[in-house]
């Protein structure tokens, strides 16, 4: 194992955790906010991909598609809230897990119904494509450090929006006491609808950006969301910052994990066994790190305890 | 008196007419992939299927999601079995599902036409009499391609799978017949997409060549993945990761890489050239080789129904091991373990107006079965 090996998988690690920050930011956000445990997040993320996807093949235009899928998945954020979610804030967590998986049925059939069962083709820009040298050796994929790149530029507007906002000065007050601001004759529900089509947006963009580098088609969204559950797990529940470090926490852990693992074993074990211990254990490396977090911290690295 | 036995004897016939035709009667269980992740899959199984048998009155078809979930797949079975009572299953996807439903389906005297799933323990130790194989077993593609990295001269592959019965059936029948060494051998979570890691660790093995067998959206997402990395490697795999209906999801990155399959819409023959034509006209569509899978299936059963009732058992099994039928892929016939013996083909990737496609470039194995015939005690 070279050190530009690891290097490069570091880089892998740190790419894949950004892409689960654009999902789980939302998720805490919408949570943190309206205490709704939303199932249905990641079908955000596959509104977003395919939004893009028709947009691309429709104009050509990668950049076009990278705004649908922010607008697409805000437009149906919007809608959902105002039709279903709104009913849900008030029951309690057990309800809004059954009807957000209903929704996961009924909008994963419904993409189905407009596009088919058939992975649909979203490409990268020509001018993102082939790799950049970074350092002497490495080289590094132009698209995945773009990926990087967009996560902590909305990262950092996340991060001003939140704590230099009017908006998100009433966001940070419906999450430390709903009632009150309501009182205070904040449009509560308006409030709502807006941070819920954020972080439906966010979601779509995210599925729009990896769609192009994997595959877009109907399901996508649901192992990412199971990630993204992690992450916000290890983060703490309702904190923006705690997605951050989560992500790149479980990104990183993940990738390292998957690919050194195997290897570590070999030192001891003969390869074909190491090989599938190492990649099977790669595999629960996360939730073992959640577990550990939880015994330490069992609201979270930044939950409110 | 007279009147009341006439009538009698005219109800008997009728009974006996019923039961005459009723006798005749098929009913097929499918059991398929049709909603999320690998649904394409599914899809175009049952569409083939339903193509073979399109206008034959003594079959009936349920068609049943299973989600891809091992335990829907099991439960669903059980019902078509006890409460649909259908003489015949068929329709499973993944080898996963497969080793879960086939087994206690064939002990419980119904009948399993496998479309696509052929996992080694099927063809082996655990084979069946009243199972039968009408695609492939897992290994042969791959054999395939092991073969034909001889042939193109490569030394030392890189290959990966998923860890999953089939994808650990890739590797192993790629070995099998591949002559040079390894590079470097990785399992990945079935459903995995993004590749990173795994490219990242090609780069630095030193390979020549790699292998891989990913099926579904996963192949999508590692050919993309690893044309941009700039690797500079020549690809095989088996047809899977380029059949039809995710090509056109792949793009451009596709183009040129071989790939193995036992069929393939250029394949030149009477059945085949009808099958193509039909399945455009009705589906409006190119087939892929797994809807060519899910039409032999029906036209074998079809033949078998044309010599047997299914309730004669062993007449039927007789029936259905002659596979008289024309299949798709031109030579068809079962080895003793009810696995096919054909030609499996090299194709390569390449570009019809703007629609991407395969072409046949050569016959990678001959009349080829597989390894597991001796093991199977039948």
């Amino acid at each position: 194992m070279t050190s530009i090996l690891f290097f490069e998988q570091l880089l892998n690690g740190i790419q894949f955790g950004t892409m689960l920050f654009l999902m789980s930011a939302g998720l805490t956000l919408i949570f943190g906010v309206m205490g709704l445990i939303n199932l249905a997040h990641g079908s955000f993320y596959m509104i977003g991909a395919f939004s893009a996807a028709l947009i691309a093949s429709l104009t050509g235009s990668f950049w076009l598609a990278l705004l649908a899928s922010l607008s697409g998945a805000a437009i149906a954020g919007v809608l959902i809230e105002i039709i279903i979610i709104r009913r849900l804030y008030r029951r309690d967590h057990l309800d809004q897990v059954l009807a957000t998986f209903a929704l996961i049925l009924l909008l994963s059939e419904g993409v189905r119904w407009c596009f088919g069962a058939f992975p649909l083709y979203l490409d990268i820009p020509e001018i993102l494509n082939g790799t950049l040298p970074i350092l002497d050796d490495i080289i590094y994929s132009k698209y995945r450090l773009f990926i990087i790149f967009m996560g902590l530029l909305i990262a950092a507007g996340l991060y001003i929006l939140i704590s230099k906002t009017r908006l998100g000065v009433r966001i940070r007050a419906g999450q430390n006491d709903r009632q009150m601001i309501s009182a205070l004759g904040i449009d509560i529900s308006k409030l709502y609808t807006i941070v819920f089509a954020l972080g439906a947006s966010l979601a779509g963009l995210a599925g729009a950006m990896i769609g192009a580098i994997q595959s877009v088609e109907v399901g996508m969204g649901e192992p990412i969301l199971i990630l993204a559950f992690v992450v916000i797990v290890i983060g703490g529940i309702g904190s923006i910052k705690g997605a951050l470090i989560g992500s790149i926490l479980v990104g990183v852990t993940d990738t390292i994990g998957r690919i050194f693992l195997p290897e570590l074993l070999k030192i001891f074990m003969e390869p074909a066994s190491a090989t599938s211990v190492g990649s099977s254990i790669g595999s629960m490396l996360i939730y073992i790190l959640m577990a550990l977090i939880l015994i330490i911290k069992p609201s979270g690295l930044f939950g409110k305890t | 008196m007279k009147k009341f036995t006439t009538t009698l004897a005219a109800l008997l016939i009728m009974g006996s007419a019923s039961s005459f035709a009723d006798s005749h009667k098929v009913k097929v269980g499918m059991i398929t992939t049709l909603s999320g992740g690998g649904s394409g899959l599914g899809i175009d199984v049952r569409d083939g299927f339903m193509l073979a048998v399109k206008g034959n009155k003594n079959i009936s078809v349920i068609t049943k999601d299973d989600q891809r979930k091992p335990d829907i797949a099991v439960q669903l079975a059980d019902k078509m079995i006890q409460s649909d009572k259908v003489d015949v299953l068929t329709g499973i996807i993944w080898s996963n599902l497969a080793m879960a439903v086939v087994p206690a389906t064939v002990n419980q005297g119904k009948f399993y036409l496998s479309p696509n799933a052929g996992p080694s323990k099927l063809a082996g130790k655990g084979c069946h009499k009243n199972y039968f194989n009408v695609a492939w077993q897992n290994d042969n593609l791959h054999e395939a391609a092991g073969g034909y990295a001889n042939s193109a001269g490569f030394k030392n592959s890189f290959i990966l799978a998923p860890n999953y019965p089939a994808g650990k059936d890739a590797l192993t029948g790629y070995k099998r017949y591949f002559k040079g060494s390894l590079a470097g051998e990785i399992y990945t979570k079935l459903g995995q997409k993004d590749y990173a890691a795994e490219i990242a660790q090609i780069r630095a093995s030193g390979a020549d060549s790699v292998f891989f067998f990913l099926p579904g959206g996963m192949g999508i997402g590692f050919m993309k993945q690893f044309s941009q990395s700039g690797i500079k490697l020549p690809v095989v795999g088996p047809a899977f990761s380029f059949d039809q209906g995710i090509l056109k999801a792949v793009g451009d990155a596709a183009l040129g890489v071989k790939n193995t399959s036992q069929w393939s819409k250029d394949i030149d023959n009477k059945a085949n050239k009808k099958f193509v034509k039909d399945f455009q006209s009705e589906y409006g569509r190119l087939p892929s080789l797994y809807a060519s899978q899910g039409y032999d299936t029906g036209k074998l059963l079809i033949s078998a129904m044309s010599k047997a009732k299914v309730k004669d058992k062993d007449k039927f099994r007789d029936a259905l091991r002659k596979a008289d039928f024309s299949s798709t892929r031109g030579k068809f016939s079962f080895d003793k373990n009810h696995h096919p013996i054909q030609d499996i083909y090299v194709r390569e990737v390449i570009k019809e107006g703007k629609i991407l496609t395969n072409k046949i470039i050569s016959v990678g194995l001959k009349n080829h079965s597989n390894a597991y015939v001796s093991e199977c005690k039948m």
